[in-house]
This record gives C-alpha cells, structure tokens and sequence, in this order.
C-alpha cells in the first residue's frame, strides 16, 4: 500500500496550493468524493485477505483523518485570508470628521448665571423671579427710597409712558415681593434683567444681576462676609481670591458695603451688599427685632466678563455667532 | 467732590502719604476715585522779573531780555531769548534756570541765533500747567523775584477727586473731609480760623419765612461800600480751581469759598437790587424767574424763592436770580446762608435739568447750626478782600420743631454683636463715638447717642451700628460661614428647568441669544400687528422705545445681524419675558402681564454642510417642529393651522397643549424677509414658557411578551386632508391592538392624479396577552382602512 502514503501526501500536497473555497471543494471530492480515491481505496478493502482488512482499513482511516484534517485547516486558512481581504477592503478613513447635526451653546451670561445659581443651591439657596416692569413702591419706596430721595438719581430710571411704571433698575424689588409672601427663614437668590438710562463700552441699558437675600434670627455681618468670599472663591474657582468689604451707602441695608475682589493686582469692583435695613423688614411686616440678616447683589454680565476675558459689554446683547459660539 | 489735599492737610494732618490718606478715606466709606497731581515734576523754575525787552538783532520774532532771578538788586540779570508775544519789561514770569528739567525738556545754556541765553521764560505749558500756550505765564505783581515757582503756585499739591454716597452731605466740604480724616485716623482738626465781625453800622434786612417748615433758618447780612472790582486772591482761585470752581468775582468767589470750606452753600445780591425786605415763600404758579445761567423758568408752587417785597430774587439753595446778581459796580451786597429742607430741594434739579453746587448739598442735608459761623467767616473774607463795612447779622428762625432733630439713639452692645458678628466693649464703642463727635452717656447694656446736626444719616440703631464698623474698620470683622441647621431644598420633577429647555435647544444646534426688552416700534406692528405697545417714557433709542410683546422682533433682528455678516446658517434661541397689558396677578405690577417665553429662528442649511450628506436641503417647518416638540417629550402638542401677522399664512400653526393655544411656528412671511433684507426665510417659534415647563412624571405600563407585527399600508387621499385628521379618527376608533401607527412615506406626483397625495403608514400590532394570529392582525389593520376609507374617502394604493 505504497500508494496511500503517496495518496495522502499527494492530497495534502494540493490542499495547500489552493487559494480558491470552491477548488478546494472540488479538490477534496477528488479524493473523498463517492468516487475520490481514498473511497475507491475503502471499496478496494472488500477483495483484501481477511487477515489484512483490519490493518488495511484502520491505515486508510489514518490517511482519512489526515487529509479532512487538513481540509479543514485550509478551509479555515482561506475562510481567514478571504476575512481579511474584506476588512482590508472595508477600512475608513477614521480622521474625517463625524457626520449629523451639530450643536449650539448657551449665552455666555447664562452659563453665569447657572454656576451661580448652581453655587448658591449647594449652600441653601432657593430661586425667586419677579416681575421686570414694576412700580415706584417696589422699584424704590420699599427699599427705603421715597421719593426725591438723592439715592434715586443713582440710577437712571426708564419710566414707562404715563409714569406709574418703570423698569426696574435693579433686582432688589424681588426681595421685597419674596418677603411680603414668605415669613423667615428665607435663603433667596433672584436673578434677572435690568435696566438703566446708560449706553457706553461699560454700560448697558439692559443688563443682568443676580440679588442674595438670607434672614433669619442671628445672620451677621460676618456670615455676610464669609458667604460672599465662599461665593466667589467657589465661581473663580480661585483659593487665593480676595475679597474685601469697603463702607458704603445703600438706602435699604445698614451697614452697607461695597464688595471689590483680586487676582492679586488691582482690585475690581463687583457688588454691593449689607445689612437688610429694619425699615425694609418693617415695610414687609418682618419682625426686625427677631429677624436680621444679609441682601447683596452683583453684576452677571460683569461676573461673566472677569470669567471668560470678555472686555466690551455690548458683545453680550449684539448676538453675533462668531461671539456666541465661542462659549459652546 | 474735587479738593487740594494741601487745603485738607490745613484742618487735620495726619502722618501719612497720599495714598495712605486716599485709602484711609475710602476704607472708610468715602471713597476717593482719584488722586492727580497739581503739576508735572519740574525743578529750578523761579519767579523772575522782566527788566528789559530788546529785539533781537538777528530774529524778528525773538527778543533778547534782561531777566531779574536772584531777588537782590546786587545780583547781575540773566540774559534770557525769549519768542513770547505777550513779553514785556516789568512783568513777572516763571523763570527756568540752566539746568533746570522741564516736562520734556532740559534747560541748558544756548546761543541763540548769535546771542547767549541762560535760561528760558515760561508759559503755563511749558510747565505742564494747561493745554494750551498763550504766551509766558504772567504772576501777580507781588510774587517774590527768586522764588521757588512750586511754592509761589502751590504746586506740591494733590487734588483729591471724593465720591461721598448720597447719605454724606456733611461730607461735601473741606471741614467736613477734615472730621471724617479725624475720626478714622485720630488726628486733631485744626479748626477753621472765624472771628466774629462787629457791625460797624446798623442797616439790617427785615426776613420773613414764610414757608418755615422749607425754610426754618434765614441768616442775612449787609456789607456796604464794597469794591465788587477788587481781585480774587491768588491763593483762593486755586483752591478754588482745585475743587473745579471758576473764579467769577471776589465776592461770588468768597460764597464759594465758604461752601467748599465749611459746607455752607451762600448767596450774595446786590442790595440795591432788592426791593424792601427778604420774603421766602413758594412760587407762585407761572411767576417767572431769569437766574444766573440766563434761563428764564417759570415756576410753580413746589419751588421755594427768596424774593423781595415785589418780587422773586432767587430759586432759594439752587440758583440766583440774574437781576441781583452781583456786577462791578455793585456797592452794598447782602449775604445770605440758610438752611432748606432737603425735600423742597431734592428732585429740583431733574425738574430744570441741572442742579448747582448748592443744591447738590441741600437736598443732601446742611448743616443747619453752621449758618451763623459761615457767615461771620464769608463777612470776614468780603471786608478783607473787597473792603467795606458790616451790619448786624439779621436772622429769620422758624419756631422749633422747624428745624431737623438730632435725637438720641440708644445702642446695645449685644445688638452690636447681633449684627455685626463680632464683640465690642463699651469703652471701644464710647471711644469710636468720640472721635466722631457724637454725644453719648453710658446707659445699662450701651450707649445713649445724640448725633450732631451735620450728620443727616443717623438716626436709628443700625445706623450708629454702621458707625461702629467702619470706625472699628470692615475689614477686621471676620468672615464667617453662619451656623445654621442644613435645609434640603425642593427638587421638582414636574418641572423642567429653565437651564434644562436651554441645554435641550443647545444640543439641537440652536445659541443662545439675549436681545433687548425694548424693541423698534416698528418690530411690534409687523410681527404682531401691535399698533398700540407699551411705550417707554425715555427711551435711549427710537429703535429701543416699546416692550416686547413677543421674543420674535428680537430674534429676527439678530437672524438679520448674523446674516449681514455673512453667516450662512443662523439658528438662535432666547429665552425672557414679554410684556402685554392688563390680567397680570402679580401685585403692584398687576396692569401689566410679562410672561415668560422661549423661542427660536432658524434658518441656512437643515444640517451644517458636511460629507456624506447630499444634496443639502434649507431647513425646513417640520425641522423646526421636531425641535419644538422635542422640548415636551414625552407630553405631545397639537398644531393648528392659522396665520400670524409675522408669518407665512400657508406655513404657520397655532401650537396648542391640551387644547389650550400656548404660542407660534411658522415660516417668517416673504414680506418681511424683503422688508429686513435677509437671504434666507427663519422657521420661528414662540411659545409660553410655563406650558414647556410642566411635565408629568414617567409611569410604567406592563412590556408586551408577545412578538410584535408590523404592517405597511399606502393609501391615497385628497391633497386637503391633513395628518392630524386622520390621526384623529384612527385615533377614535383603531382596535388596542394597533400599538403604533405613524406616517412614513408622503409621495405625490408620477402616476399620482392631480390635488391627491398617497400616504404610507406604518402600524405595530401587538397584544399583551396573547400572539397575535394572522386573522386577527388582518382584522385590526382592516378596521382602519375601513376608516379611512369612510372618513376620507381613501383609496388604497
């Protein structure tokens, strides 16, 4: 049986030349097929000596095994190179760029003001809104302005046609409609658009502010120091931030201060607070024995102006996109 | 308030710098917004005298001068080329000697065109002085030859620039600057220096008040046989001109003097003017008044006037009257310093549109005890300056309470640290009031204060308690967290957040814009047909002068910026109140409605141009609806064709939810896009606020175990019938089973008859209870072709 030998060596032989599935196919139906060789050599064991066909048979099961195993790694190997021609094929180019809609942004204030409110949320603060066209009680009487008071002529007020309504100059009134309807303790922001008679590089006739009011039985001056230096450190996201407190006048808190900060050169002016005054609390039926406590209030187009290196104001209300998106 | 800190340093000099001075002051309240120098730095520039002029033998414009530096007759002149027109001998001029360093240049011995010069005549910009060079800078007569000019003109000197708040009038003034820097630094105040001035004749004018509740204090005096003529001093005018008042006359220089020293404002007529006595009334209505600035006002009855027995002289602590003004020839002035209420004053000056110095101070508060003493002090700067002679003071006084109260305030040390946050001993307190010059007495627990009459501001608790902690000094009360229970704040889920819907639209490619509240009036009448907005009063602009009533003026004006800038696709959004008239609920503000809105505008390209994607298409309605909707997800919203003044009459939808009308989409009408000249129509929407906001919270239903079965089916209906419709009646009587069922094809055209469109649907059938047989899946699609079919009259494909 010289030829088995030869047979399986011959098959082996041309497995391995081929490259094609469907040649391999029809290469392996040469040599098992019903009337391939090595079946031919399975019928041939029937005229075999009896003595021999054990011998024969379990030789020709070897050559068997030996070329369907190897017509299974070539199958494999042509199944795998075939693979990798089509994933050859199919690579892209991964650096073009992404496809499908694109994204905008929010206002440069309006991410101000979300850190803000976000900052204050984390130390108790709820939100309060009011309205923007008020009246003169609102505006000014209940903050401890009457009427001809000089205080007033330090903002320019826009009046509505008729006189009985301005825009507000500020976003104090807040605090007083917040007041009038809740009892302390109260731990307020109230952000929104103001509006003063002003138009240059630096000022705007409408503009933002963000108003901080906190009553309770024993809030001080101090806690009113601590919470705003909190505050700012917190928005710059500066520890060597520095804020100080400069006496200053504001009809409705006693004692009133200015709030300027640092970078370490030069100190920048960024907002006004105080002790609420007790005529204030007095106007909304608060206790002013009991009850005490801190209102402040900043500029958020300022805030975002020192955040983000924007130096002229106006960009904030001219809406160009090239300004816009670069705060997406 | 503008001021020479070398007039300052006079009252009260502490040791410290300039600027140590500067921040003192603004620590303590009053802050100081700048401090400027009187003059450059220069050196070796003297007062020389002008011997002799000689032209120069060589230059027709230069002339050679002989020029007096040394201050002793012995001392050979300087020989000085000088090109000044004005130079003549005998003047007295600024003098720089060789090597002296001038603003720019150095002094050094020349030749002339041929002739020697030592030195240089000065004009008033060769020193830094002023702008503008009018020949040499002549100097009084009297400036002694040889002196230092920097001492002769004062000028190592600082002008202060102070910003007092509204609540310091007693700070308008160098005594009262001179109390503040006193009390903060603990100097001692040199007093002003007053003498009482006896009369040395005994006219007096009669004074009537006869509003003594305005005008509870008339002090009054006549000086006779003045000469209005006779010079300022030097020293006054720049003091004067430090403070930014003009050098008018010696005796209107002199009220102005005594107002920026002891913060009395006064007034000087020219007694010959006056008609019988002094009468302070209120106006009558349209009595006419010509004052001092050359307007002719009339006036009404809110205005106090000095007038005489015929008629009105002076707008009293505004202005006075031109017909008593003081002139040259004026003989006998009477003196005026008076107390007004700040109420009669305050608000005057937006009423005539301007204000003066006086009134700046009286609407502030004047110190109302001071009157006398400036007016012996302005009594004596008139005989010393102008000559004459004096009468008794005269003196109009209401009855008390006329005048302002200076009441006591008790101050409890624990209220101190109540409000403050910090402890104070009674000593410190007594010793901060002290130094203040407020009276007080130790009561159990405290103080009893009495402020004193300059100081308008004080007259409760908290403001002594101000007192203290800018005495004691802000910045050495500590910072300190409160100490409070920690509170947990509300977090509602049926709300969404503003910054939620605005991060939503961000994600969908829209920037966020800000736009005025204030808007063209022409924005009101095209895009709402507002013919009658709420208009401002003042508006800074006519562009700027109505309230919006909807977001989308704003928004278009920014689309047409964007684009004019060539920006080929534009996609905003805004978020903020609109104002309408009446129904509001707020109080107070309850004539007006100002709800929020949101709203957007887009327009270019439905995606940014890209690879990949072809052909590009404009964005479109249903883009913009997509964007819309998404911000109710999972609520759904219902659209209802109907047009709006801005938009489109074929592409525009009122946007209902639960049937109520809640805003607008639509494309914008051609009309205005040619009116605003934009390349391209924005889709827009404009919609409530608070509707977006509400959402419902998720609720679980039961996921179907039973495989799902979707169908396909096209039908061709009239081109009339709308979407909704047929949502509407599948909606009304589809089987359970159809889960799903959604348009997604629309094809109109080939094969197509004219006015009909064919509609592809996809439907998802499925039941939670069992597997759907295919009979069963048949006869729920069957209902609705049914449907369609009666409803519609619909054709199968």
């Amino acid at each position: 049986m010289q030829d088995l030998d030869a047979l399986v060596k011959d098959a082996l032989a041309a497995f391995a030349r081929i490259s094609d599935a469907d040649e391999l196919e029809q290469t392996k139906a040469r040599y098992l097929g019903k009337t391939g060789l090595l079946t031919e050599q399975l019928k041939g064991l029937g005229k075999l000596p009896a003595a021999e066909k054990p011998v024969m048979g379990a030789r020709i099961n070897a050559a068997k095994t030996l070329i369907e195993q190897s017509l299974t790694e070539r199958r494999e190997a042509i199944q795998n190179s075939r693979l990798e021609a089509q994933l050859e094929e199919e690579s892209l180019d991964v650096t073009l760029p992404g496809r499908g809609s694109g994204f905008g942004g929010l206002h440069p204030v309006s991410r101000t003001l979300e850190r803000v409110e976000q900052i204050f949320h984390s130390l108790g603060f709820e939100v309060a809104d009011g309205p923007e066209i008020e009246t003169d009680f609102y505006n000014f009487t209940a903050l401890n302005q009457p009427e001809n008071h000089p205080a007033r002529s330090m903002h320019d007020t826009f009046y509505l046609e008729g006189g009985k309504h301005l825009l507000r100059t500020h976003t104090s009134p807040i605090q007083v409609r917040y007041m009038e309807s809740h009892q302390p303790p109260i731990r307020i922001i109230a952000p929104g658009r103001v509006y003063r008679v002003d138009s240059d590089a630096t000022h705007s006739p409408m503009f933002h502010q963000v108003e901080g009011l906190w009553i309770d039985e024993r809030i001080s001056f101090a806690n009113l120091k601590g919470i705003v230096t909190e505050f700012f450190k917190l928005f710059f996201e500066r520890a060597d931030l520095q804020v100080r407190f400069r006496p200053s006048f504001f009809p409705f808190t006693e004692p009133s201060a200015e709030i300027d900060m640092s970078f370490g050169e030069g100190w920048l002016e960024i907002g006004g607070c105080g002790m609420v005054h007790p005529q204030v609390l007095k106007n909304v039926n608060i206790d002013s024995e009991k009850f005490q406590g801190f209102a402040f209030g900043m500029g958020l187009d300022r805030l975002t102006m020192l955040r983000y290196g924007v130096n002229d104001l106006r960009l904030f209300f001219e809406n160009d996109l090239r300004f816009l998106r670069q705060f997406s | 308030m503008k001021f020479s800190e070398n007039w300052l340093r006079t009252f009260v000099n502490p040791s410290l710098t300039t600027r140590e001075l500067a921040d003192l002051l603004t620590f303590g309240g009053i802050e100081i917004e700048g401090v400027a120098t009187v003059a450059p730095a220069f050196d070796r520039v003297v007062v020389g005298e002008v011997l002799s002029v000689e032209k120069h033998p060589n230059a027709d414009r230069l002339n050679v001068c002989q020029v007096n530096t040394a201050g002793n007759a012995d001392a050979a002149p300087l020989t000085i080329v000088c090109g000044a027109p004005n130079v003549r001998a005998g003047m007295r001029v600024p003098a720089a000697l060789v090597g002296a360093k001038l603003p720019g240049m150095e002094i050094k011995a020349a030749k002339v065109r041929g002739v020697e010069s030592s030195g240089m005549l000065c004009s008033a910009k060769e020193l830094g002085l002023s702008d503008a060079a009018e020949g040499l800078y002549e100097l009084s007569a009297d400036a002694v030859i040889g002196a230092d000019i920097r001492q002769v003109l004062d000028l190592n000197d600082i002008i202060f620039d102070s910003k007092p708040t509204p609540n310091r009038g007693d700070c308008l003034s160098l005594r009262g600057m001179a109390r503040e820097v006193a009390a903060l630094s603990g100097a001692a105040v040199v007093p002003p220096n007053i003498t009482v001035i006896e009369a040395t004749h005994s006219a007096k004018p009669t004074i009537m008040l006869h509003a003594p509740q305005s005008c509870p204090l008339y002090v009054g005096r006549l000086v006779r046989g003045v000469n209005a003529k006779a010079p300022t001093p030097s020293w006054m005018v720049r003091r004067l001109a430090r403070s930014g008042v003009r050098s008018i006359s010696a005796v209107v220089d002199v009220t102005n003097y005594v107002m920026m020293e002891l913060g009395q404002p006064m007034h000087a007529f020219d007694a010959a003017k006056i008609d019988g006595g002094i009468h302070v009334r209120f106006a009558q209505s349209h009595e006419k008044l010509t004052l001092l600035n050359g307007e002719t006002r009339e006036l009404n009855d809110s205005f106090l006037v000095i007038a005489d027995d015929q008629k009105a002289l002076a707008l009293a602590g505004i202005m006075g009257g031109a017909h008593s003004a003081v002139e040259n020839d004026t003989q006998d002035i009477l003196l005026e310093a008076a107390f007004f209420q700040p109420d009669v004053i305050a608000g005057k000056s937006r009423v005539l549109g301007f204000g003066s110095d006086s009134s700046y101070r009286f609407e502030r508060g004047v110190n109302f005890a001071g009157a006398h003493e400036a007016m012996e002090r302005a009594t004596g700067l008139v005989l010393d300056i102008c000559g004459g002679s004096a009468g008794p003071i005269a003196e109009g006084r209401a009855a008390l309470p006329q005048l302002p109260e200076r009441k006591a305030v008790d101050l409890r040390l624990d209220r101190i640290t109540r409000v403050l946050g910090i402890e104070f001993s009674a000593d410190t307190v007594a010793g901060i009031f002290t130094r203040l010059g407020f009276e007080h007495i130790a009561i159990s627990g405290g103080l009893r204060v009495t402020p004193p009459a300059h100081r308008f501001d004080v007259s409760i608790e908290e403001d002594l308690i101000e007192e203290v902690a800018r005495i004691h000094g802000y910045n050495r009360i500590p910072s300190v967290p409160p100490a409070v229970a920690s509170v947990a704040l509300p977090a509602v889920e049926r709300q969404r957040s503003t910054s939620a819907l605005r991060c939503m639209l961000a994600a969908r490619d829209y920037q966020e814009a800000v736009t005025y509240s204030f808007v063209d009036p022409a924005w009101e009448q095209d895009f709402c047909a507002n013919a009658s907005p709420i208009k401002l009063a003042n508006p800074i602009a006519s562009q700027m002068a109505v309230m919006r009533s909807s977001l989308i003026g704003g928004l278009i004006g920014a689309v047409a910026y964007n684009l004019h800038r060539k920006q080929p696709r534009v996609r905003l959004f805004e978020v903020g109140r609109c104002f309408v008239r009446g129904g509001g609920t707020s109080n107070g503000a309850d004539d007006f409605q100002q709800p929020w809105r949101i709203g957007a505008a887009a327009c270019g390209d439905a995606v940014n141009e890209q690879w990949g994607i072809r052909p590009s298409r404009p964005v479109d309605f249903h883009d913009v609806k997509a964007d819309l909707e998404a911000l109710f997800q999972p609520g759904t919203l219902g659209f209802e064709a109907a047009a709006h003044p801005a938009l489109h009459p074929g592409k525009s939808a009122r946007v209902l939810r639960a049937g109520n009308s809640i805003g607008w989409i639509g494309e914008l009408h051609p009309r205005w896009r040619q009116k605003y000249d934009l390349t391209f129509s924005p889709i827009l929407f404009d919609v409530e606020l608070d509707a977006v906001a509400s959402r419902r919270l998720p609720k679980y239903g039961a996921i179907s175990k039973f495989p799902p079965v979707w169908r396909d089916l096209a039908l061709i209906f009239d081109e009339n019938v709308t979407y909704q419709a047929i949502l509407d009646a599948v909606n009304a009587e589809k089987s359970t089973a159809i889960v799903d069922f959604s348009v997604f094809d629309i094809y109109r055209g080939a094969g197509m008859e004219n006015g009909k469109k064919s509609l592809a649907f996809r439907m998802l059938v499925q039941d939670t209870h069992k597997t759907m047989t295919d009979a069963e899946v048949d006869s729920a699609v069957s209902v609705i072709i049914k449907i369609l079919q009666n409803k519609f009259n619909a054709k199968l494909r």
